[in-house]
């Protein structure tokens, strides 16, 4: 039963790690912009498959490094042409705004590769489980995590040190004074953009190397996503953070004693924080509430 | 003022005859009876997403579960209780309006993008719940085996199950009764109350105005308006299943009434007709109708955030 149990909870946290990976991408750009992506999961799938088409010539290594770059000049170009006209506007038009460009997303992914699912092929060595005495996990759901945890350290200190990390935290704090401090928020806002498009394209690669492809694939990962910000607060990546990690290990516990409640556990999380703590565990008070 | 009045009137005097004479022209530009009777319910469902956004400001990015939670009720009700029309919209209505007014109370404190962002998780929990259970729900297949059933009046048998018709005029006669209530309420203190917080909610606060309670009765009677239109539309084809709960039905609410004007009353009724009607058509022709639907989104949002009917309006004061 502890095995049992210690199992799911590594399950779990590595689940977690995955949806903290979608949701610090969405939150990034819900912060400084105000916008709430419903095309993030368009973008994981985007990743996904270039990184699918780009193996044969790139090789695994090559493609994991070069599919999120190509989703993130995309997502770039999408913010210049699209998403910053409704900077400012009623947060209404960038929700209907995204959604439409999910649909498109989703309809184009289908129009280039096929409406089929796609095996995806990954290093044998990542392949084979790690030890069948204690966890049956494999190499690649460990590599995953590794990928997710150097992807966000790298973020976080990107954030911490650099000039336009601080101003891309400072910019989630007060956007007029920094943009009154003469510096160039457009340009501001079209690299953290790019930067959590990035991030979704990192997921949909690791993705793909799991779940395999299909042109919904990011349908199902989007939900999760907005639960981790909600429970660990708007404003707050390192709730974001806490918050994807912690309803992945609680969808992974309850999958020991109550398979079918999975999924619902985390909704069950969420009610439970709005009601006992509405900003979210770490949000500010008065963050965009 | 007298001719703007008058004006008034006649566009909707045209609009009602338009609808009371559905079932004659429809079927000159190839509609079907059918077609008719869904348009009204999603129509409703629209106008119901809109009270609560033309109206009050606050975006709810969900109303499909209570909309979904509406066909099961009436679905349920009709298979295992009593086989009664009235009965099953009734049930309906009650479901679905009770457990948004439930999950309303948790939400009254969050505002714009944050209330939007709650709504779609909270409404996705019915979705799975639809989806999982599928002992009570039919699962995945969704809810079948069950029928609208023939009208009793007492003297009188109105057989609006098998004449494609009579159900149209009883659909419509719902139609009219909930929009009646709804332009009711709009016209009443509290309509007015509504709209000055859409306007100003933090002037409105100052005014000793009790915002929370407000939108929190204006978010709950929308949900029973959308509760409602859900058991109606799951009449329309005797079937509920899982993605009358999903988000992206919620999303398509939206962009009825911001398609056909959200600070207009008529508006959503408007932009559903040419939501169902255009879906309708592009997915008989092309399989990527999905990207039309989504350039159409993107197209309304960029170039017609008005809508339609607020475009006429517009060009009305200029």
């Amino acid at each position: 039963m502890i095995d049992l149990l210690l199992f799911n909870a590594t399950n779990g946290l590595i689940i977690g790690a995955f949806y903290a990976l979608m949701a610090i991408g969405l939150s990034l750009i819900l912060n400084l912009s105000n916008v709430i992506n419903f095309a993030h999961g368009g973008f994981l799938v985007i990743g996904a498959y270039l990184s699918y088409s780009l193996t044969p010539y790139l090789g695994f290594w090559g493609a994991l490094i070069v599919a999120p770059f190509l989703t993130a000049a995309i997502g770039f170009l999408v913010e210049r042409l699209l998403i910053r006209r409704v900077y400012g506007r009623d947060p209404l038009y960038s929700l209907l705004l995204t959604f439409g460009l999910a649909f498109i997303i989703e309809d184009g992914t289908r129009q280039i590769w096929g409406a089929l699912g796609k095996p995806t092929s990954i290093p044998a060595f990542l392949s084979k489980p790690l030890s069948y005495q204690f966890f049956f996990i494999t190499g690649y759901r460990l590599f995953m995590v590794a990928i997710v945890v150097l992807a966000i350290a790298v973020l976080f200190v990107l954030l911490r040190y650099t000039r336009a990390g601080i101003r891309v935290r400072a910019g989630t704090l007060d956007l007029e004074t920094v943009a009154a401090l003469g510096i160039n928020i457009r340009t501001l806002r079209s690299l953290n953009f790019a930067i959590g498009i990035f991030l979704a394209g990192l997921a949909g690669v690791l993705a793909s190397g799991q779940l395999g492809l299909e042109p919904t694939m990011g349908d199902g990962l989007l939900m999760p996503s907005f639960i981790a910000i909600i429970v660990g607060g708007v404003g707050s990546l390192n709730g974001t953070l806490l918050g994807g990690l912690m309803i992945g290990v609680a969808a992974g516990l309850t999958a020991v004693v109550f398979p079918s409640a999975s999924d619902a556990i985390m909704y069950v999380i969420m009610a439970i924080v709005l009601l006992v703590r509405p900003r979210g565990l770490l949000g500010e008070e008065g963050m965009l509430t | 003022m007298t001719s703007g009045r008058m004006r008034q009137g006649a566009i909707l005097a045209a609009i009602w005859a338009a609808l009371i004479f559905a079932p004659y022209w429809m079927p000159l530009f190839g509609g079907y009876t059918a077609l008719g009777t869904r348009v009204l319910a999603i129509g409703l469902g629209a106008m119901s997403v809109n009270f609560l956004l033309g109206f009050t400001g606050v975006l709810s990015f969900g109303h499909a579960a209570w909309f979904g939670l509406g066909a099961y009720g009436a679905g349920l009700c009709l298979k295992w209780i009593a086989a009664s029309t009235p009965l099953g919209l009734l049930a309906g209505t009650l479901l679905g309006g009770i457990a948004g007014g439930l999950l309303g109370a948790l939400l009254v404190r969050r505002r714009g993008i944050y209330f939007a962002m709650v709504t779609i998780a909270f409404g996705q929990v019915f979705y799975y719940i639809a989806f999982q259970w599928s002992s009570l729900t039919g699962g995945d297949d969704g809810l079948r085996g069950f029928a609208r059933q023939p009208l009793h009046l007492g003297f009188a048998t109105i057989n609006i199950l098998n004449d494609a018709t009579a159900f149209y005029y009883f659909a419509l006669l719902c139609f009219a009764i909930v929009v009646g209530i709804m332009g009711f309420i709009l016209r009443s203190p509290f309509g007015h109350t509504m709209i000055a917080i859409r306007e100003n909610e933090r002037r409105a606060r100052f005014l000793g105005i009790a915002v929370e309670l407000h939108i929190w009765i204006a978010f709950t009677l929308s949900c029973f308006f959308m509760a409602f239109s859900g058991a109606l539309y799951a009449m329309v084809n005797n079937f509920a299943d899982p993605r009358m709960l999903h988000y992206s039905l919620s999303g398509d609410f939206v962009i009825m009434a911001v398609m056909g004007g959200m600070r207009t009353f008529w508006g959503p009724l408007l932009g559903a007709v040419v939501f169902v009607v255009l879906q309708d058509y592009i997915s008989s022709i092309t399989v990527n109708w999905m990207s039309f639907i989504g350039l159409m989104i993107v197209a309304i949002v960029l170039f017609f955030p008005r809508g339609l009917l607020g475009l006429l309006r517009q060009r009305k004061a200029a």
